[in-house]
């Protein structure tokens, strides 16, 4: 009999309820809103919003609702306008906190709570920057290279060798002049890094060596030139005031910044076109830094700075090493202690070696420089200004003789991390290109979701209408699981929180044509299989089992394309591959697993003698 | 409703040269096409920028041009995009050119010449990602017709997978021959436009393959062609409809979609066209031309395990 077992009907109704209650977000739009988060990245206090919303009544700003969202505060407003206006009034009134414009969806509590969200809009549909970066890879490795070079050349002087150490391409040549010497330099030069490669060669009348960076070592510093771009570019991005910014590797060499709401793409550059370095300077310790700072006067030969909680420090004036010397930064422990590994190039160890021996117990500062711009309003008008923000990022004792390579502790494992990828992030620049730029105006991403949903709908109705019409009974049922199927793809993006982009609404399109693929070819069996004079239950009965490994080869194959388009493409591409990808797993799951539940409660538990499928040639 | 009230009986397989000749045609036109003509690349694949403006009033594209020209961009390329007042500006890369810079300098000449230009878009292109989307595209391409050679080899025997592999590189000459023929722009969603193509005529053609196969199982008599024939005819009502529902969508799409995804709606609309036409005639016919018999068609291991009791 055409019956379901219990299961199977429990797993259909509960993949289609599922489904709608993850989708149930996407129905409720969203409100203009304000995201406040705290520059230093902690969690905003509750009584920040407290502080918010007092500043919004006395400026007489009307907003709807103001509370905290995953440690960010949220403010919603009734309209753009007021928005605009409370975020002019913020940013003035809480210089710690980043005020980013946002739409804030209106999803009840209860789904919150349950961790559901409507779909991700791409930046397509909402408006935004995207850049992406290209990171100069050839030059970083060349960077690398060079540095060891000058390590090098170091080296075998300080030990008296005689060579002609040379940069060929990414070779280092190292002749040595003295063939007695050799046995010496060959010690030297393989100290420099047990991994780097170093072959014994003749330069015309001269022996020595070639030195090159390993495999290994090239792929390592090539994540590394990228990693810390991507850093970088993250930090900017957060100064930027951006809420839900996208930062990523993409590809070999790329990185992709995505900046939602953001409308000016030169301003967006500039400041993600924005330079630090550092500065290692000892610690004055014989003026009193909080006396300097009262009469706004540092002694002769110090400067005054302070570190990230304001507290004053005075350091000399001159700078030991700077952050172009250094080469690596990393975290780490050592003896159990967090600690910061932090390498110099020859010249900046030389220094540090002098310096360090004169100075011993005495505290070195570590002074983080940022060139930031930002737009201030001058008359009336906008201007780009460069401000130079310097901090001192700690302070340590020197506790022993160091050079190339030292340890900074005293620090927590959070500060630890973040020191070194400051450090990196800002003194270690690998030279970046942008290799390509879109920007979506707002009214363009609102003309895109409009159009978007308008083409659906007249798709969807259009494929209802003739499925109705050519099956009947059986093409509503057809048309139910069409139905839980546009539910189901979008519960799956909300789920995933795959960015929804106009090629992906296209694909979701294509899918509503091409799911009732599978119900035609099951519907034009049964009819054949009527023709042919079964019975209306044995023709159900044929007519789905026939026809499903057909549909199993003509999805998987569509489904290879698919993965291909996902695999080998970006942005707009992929997010045709994605919708169409999902489409084609959820209609199978309803047009066949689902349309057979229905079938199978209206027609299996009772006699039978026509099927409302449409066609004339039907046995009664 | 019923499109045909039994089942029809074409004779496909009959045609099949006058086929052969008609897609022969098509194909020199479209490589005759792509080789003198060119495509007509987006600034994906070309780099380049490209602004989509929207203005108070219609846009006056001779100012537009005029203006840039004297503004020292060469050949701006400036059309209609949608309504009458908004206008599309594509202008060539440029050696050593910085994307940002010439953003800058292209709004500041637009407003100085008319202060209700309205930015909608802005795309910069870099020659590398262009040149690297056109090897990324190709391969891909390549690697979905390799992929889908393997599977359909497994499922049915290697020369069905020869005949549908024939079908779908028939597909993507006529479909990017169409682009080059009528000058319409080939930008990245016309790639995913062809490879969806690839998916759909592929998946037209599996199902009659398929019921090819179970014809050959049934009716052991009947020559190749015959049973091929009145496979095709027992699938068409099937394949006009999926056919139909499809390009309905897509007409929808292409109408009401708006400018940036109609190229993609009317790339898939001409592939579902030309998808529909090869799963009929060209499939069946290169495998009929590769003398298929009963034996290609039922993998021996698949056999032994339906035999089993």
């Amino acid at each position: 009999m055409n019956r379901y077992p219990l299961w199977k009907n429990v797993l259909v109704v509960g993949v289609i309820l599922f489904g709608a209650l993850v989708a149930s977000p996407n129905l409720f739009g969203d409100d203009p809103a304000l995201q406040i988060t705290r520059e230093d990245g902690n969690d905003v206090a509750e009584l920040t919003v407290g502080r918010i919303t007092s500043v919004l009544e006395t400026q007489g700003i009307e907003f709807s609702q103001a509370g905290i969202e995953g440690g960010a505060a949220v403010v919603r407003f009734p309209d753009v306008d007021s928005q605009l206006r409370a975020s002019a009034v913020l940013n003035e009134e809480l210089p710690l906190y980043v005020v980013a414009l946002t739409l804030a969806p209106r999803t009840p509590a209860v789904l919150r709570a349950l961790g559901l969200r409507p779909m991700s809009l791409g930046l397509d549909l909402r408006g935004g920057v995207h850049f992406l970066y290209q990171v100069d890879l050839d030059t970083a490795i060349r960077q690398y290279i060079e540095t060891y070079e000058g390590d090098l050349r170091a080296d075998l002087r300080e030990a008296g060798i005689r060579n002609r150490v040379r940069l060929n391409g990414n070779v280092i040549e190292v002749p040595i002049l003295d063939p007695a010497q050799l046995d010496e330099a060959e010690t030297i030069v393989r100290m420099l890094d047990p991994l780097i490669e170093v072959r014994s060669a003749t330069f015309g009348a001269d022996r020595g060596f070639r030195v090159q960076l390993s495999p290994a070592q090239i792929t390592e510093r090539q994540n590394f030139a990228i990693q810390q771009n991507t850093i970088t570019l993250r930090n900017r991005v957060n100064e930027l005031g951006v809420a839900e910014p996208v930062v990523q590797r993409q590809g070999l060499d790329r990185i992709l910044v995505q900046l939602p709401g953001v409308q000016d793409p030169s301003q967006a550059e500039r400041i993600l076109g924005a330079t630090a370095t550092l500065e290692f300077r000892l610690v004055d310790t014989e003026n009193d830094a909080f006396e300097a700072e009262r009469r706004n006067r540092p002694p002769l030969n110090s400067i005054l700075r302070a570190d990230r909680d304001g507290v004053p420090i005075l350091l000399r004036r001159e700078v030991i090493v700077s952050g172009d010397q250094l080469t690596d930064a990393t975290f780490g422990y050592s003896q159990g202690q967090p600690a910061v590994f932090v390498r110099l190039n020859s010249q900046g160890a030389s220094r540090m070696l002098d310096t360090t021996q004169a100075n011993l117990n005495r505290p070195m500062a570590i002074l983080f420089i940022e060139e930031k711009p930002e737009i201030v309003e001058r008359d009336g008008e906008q201007v780009l200004r460069t401000t130079r923000e310097e901090t001192v990022l700690s302070s340590p004792v020197i506790r022993g003789v160091f050079s190339s390579n030292f340890q900074i502790t005293g620090i927590t494992p959070f500060e630890g991390q973040d020191l070194a990828l400051l450090l990196r992030a800002g003194a270690l620049a690998t030279p970046i290109v942008k290799v390509e730029e879109r920007t979506i105006g707002p009214s363009l991403g609102q003309d895109n979701i409009e159009r978007g949903r308008t083409a659906v709908m007249t798709g969807f109705l259009v494929v209802v209408l003739f499925m109705a019409l050519y099956y009947r009974g059986f093409g509503m049922i057809a048309n139910v699981a069409l139905f839980a199927n546009v539910v189901l793809i979008i519960a799956l993006l909300s789920l995933l929180q795959a960015s929804l982009t106009l090629p992906g609404i296209a694909g979701i399109v294509l899918t509503v044509g091409m799911a009732v693929d599978a119900n035609v070819l099951i519907f034009e069996r049964i009819r054949e299989e009527l023709r042919n004079g079964n019975s209306p239950q044995a023709s159900i009965r044929a007519g789905y089992e026939k026809a499903f490994s057909t549909i199993a080869d003509a999805n998987i194959t569509t489904l290879i394309a698919a993965m291909v388009l996902f695999a080998f493409g970006t942005g707009p591409i992929k997010g045709f591959a994605v919708t169409l990808t999902l489409g084609i797993i959820t209609s199978m799951f309803t047009a066949i697993i689902g349309t057979r539940a229905i079938v199978n409660a209206l027609y299996g538990y009772r006699q039978v003698k026509r099927l409302s499928i449409g066609g004339r040639a039907q046995h009664a | 409703m019923n499109f045909f009230h039994r089942v029809p009986n074409f004779n496909f397989m009959g045609g099949r040269r006058i086929a052969t000749v008609f897609s022969l045609v098509l194909i020199v036109v479209s490589f005759a096409s792509i080789f003198t003509r060119g495509l007509n690349f987006g600034i994906d694949f070309t780099g380049g920028v490209l602004l989509e403006v929207e203005y108070a009033g219609p846009a006056d594209l001779a100012a537009i041009r005029e203006t840039l020209t004297q503004a020292g961009f060469s050949t701006p390329l400036v059309q209609n995009f949608g309504t009458v007042s908004d206008a599309l500006i594509r202008l060539p890369p440029q050696e050593g050119q910085d994307g940002g810079e010439i953003r800058d300098r292209v709004l500041s000449v637009l407003q100085a010449h008319d202060p209700s230009v309205e930015l909608r878009r802005i795309e910069f292109v870099g020659p590398q990602v262009g040149a690297d989307l056109t090897e990324q595209g190709s391969l891909a391409m390549l690697i979905a017709l390799i992929l889908i050679f393997i599977y359909v080899m497994l499922r049915f025997r290697w020369k069905f997978a020869a005949g549908a592999i024939a079908a779908l590189i028939h597909d993507v000459i006529i479909l990017v021959g169409f682009f080059s023929v009528f000058g319409i722009g080939f930008d990245l969603t016309i790639l995913a436009a062809i490879l969806a193509t690839i998916g759909y005529s592929l998946n037209d053609t599996i199902v009659v393959f398929d019921r090819i196969r179970e014809n050959f199982r049934l009716i052991r008599r009947g020559s190749p062609d015959e049973i091929i024939n009145s496979s095709i005819n027992q699938m068409l009502a099937r394949t006009l409809i999926t056919a139909m529902t499809t390009a309905l969508v897509l007409v929808a799409l292409f109408v009401l979609g708006g400018e940036s995804v109609s190229g993609f709606a009317l790339a898939l609309i001409v592939g579902i066209l030309v998808g529909t036409y090869s799963s009929i005639y060209i499939a069946s016919a290169a495998a009929l031309a590769l003398d298929v018999s009963p034996v290609d068609l039922i993998p021996p291991k698949r056999e032994a395990i339906d035999d089993l009791p």
